[in-house]
């Protein structure tokens, strides 16, 4: 993966994947503290102390089509070789949430990305899904809110290609600032 | 610079739209295969790019996601069902690519054949 956008993007699959409603991303980018903090949580089905152990291991996956799941290692991996942290925690039936944290200023740390599609992306994947998306940084800050979108479109669905360009330009506008 | 404001506008647009083709269904559905494999190859703009010339064209199509399509060096993989249920299978696509299975199979209704899996399976 060669940004953290494309990272995002992969690990929220996980969350739709596990049926999850509501799903919260919150991205700190700081200079000051030296970091970039990713966290994402859902209300998903959850995962027991196992599994969360499991999620880890390349060599473990839910799907039953092929043996690999490669999106949390490669995600994990990423973030440890900028000497960050990373984890998950879990309850069964609530959700789950994960907080990936690199250190901004180190070599191997990716570039952001373009987060404007990889959220237009999550958007486009389902109509049913709500977000609540922040971005903040040392100097200005961001909110998208999905609930808020769909009140205002008041039965047109978020995902019609058209609401989705302009979702795309909008945030791209908003993170710009 | 876009505003909330907007949605509004394109909202009663939508509904206009809604209301003109409820009996006109789809042509076609795009499936884009978004799991950690087409990721890491690139399939994130090649599905923006497929809504994006569905939403310029006004094109009655529909664009979805899924997971692993189960080929993953053939990776970013579109496929395109027709009214019938024909599938035709797309690899190793790009933002580029994509558009010109729009143009060539979605508008003018010819399958892009040296897209096509066949090219690189038999």
């Amino acid at each position: 993966m060669p940004d953290i956008a494309m990272h995002l993007l992969d690990i929220v699959y996980n969350s739709i994947r596990a049926l999850a409603k509501m799903i919260t991303i919150r991205i700190h980018d700081s200079e000051k503290e030296n970091m970039i903090e990713i966290i994402v949580e859902d209300d998903g089905c959850g995962m027991d102390e196992e599994t969360i152990q499991h999620v880890m291991d390349p060599f473990f996956t839910t799907r039953t089509t092929r043996k690999v799941g490669l999106g949390v290692p490669l995600f994990k991996e990423g973030v440890l070789a900028t000497g960050g942290t990373f984890d998950i925690s879990s309850t069964v039936g609530k959700g789950t949430m994960i907080k990936a944290c690199y250190i901004k200023n180190h070599w191997d740390t990716p570039p952001l990305g373009d987060l404007a599609e990889t959220l237009a992306t999550l958007v486009q994947a389902n109509d049913q899904i709500d977000y609540l998306f922040t971005y903040t940084s040392d100097t200005h800050q961001f909110c998208l809110d999905t609930k808020e979108i769909k009140a205002i479109l008041d039965g047109v669905k978020i995902n019609e290609p058209e609401i989705i360009l302009w979702l795309k330009d909008y945030i791209k506008e908003g993170l710009s600032q | 610079m876009k505003s909330l404001k907007d949605l509004e506008k394109m909202r009663e647009q939508a509904k206009k739209k809604m209301a003109m083709r409820s009996d006109d269904e789809n042509q076609y559905r795009v499936v884009v295969g978004m799991a950690t494999c087409g990721i890491a190859a690139g399939a994130r703009p090649v599905l923006n790019k497929l809504v994006e010339e569905v939403a310029q064209h006004h094109l009655p199509v529909t664009v979805t996601q899924t997971g692993c399509i189960g080929m993953c060096t053939l990776e970013p993989i579109v496929e395109v069902f027709d009214k019938e249920g024909n599938k035709t299978t797309y690899v190793l696509m790009d933002a580029e690519k994509a558009a010109e299975v729009v143009t060539r199979h979605l508008i003018e209704g010819q399958v892009v054949t040296e897209y096509t899996v066949g090219k690189y399976k038999q």
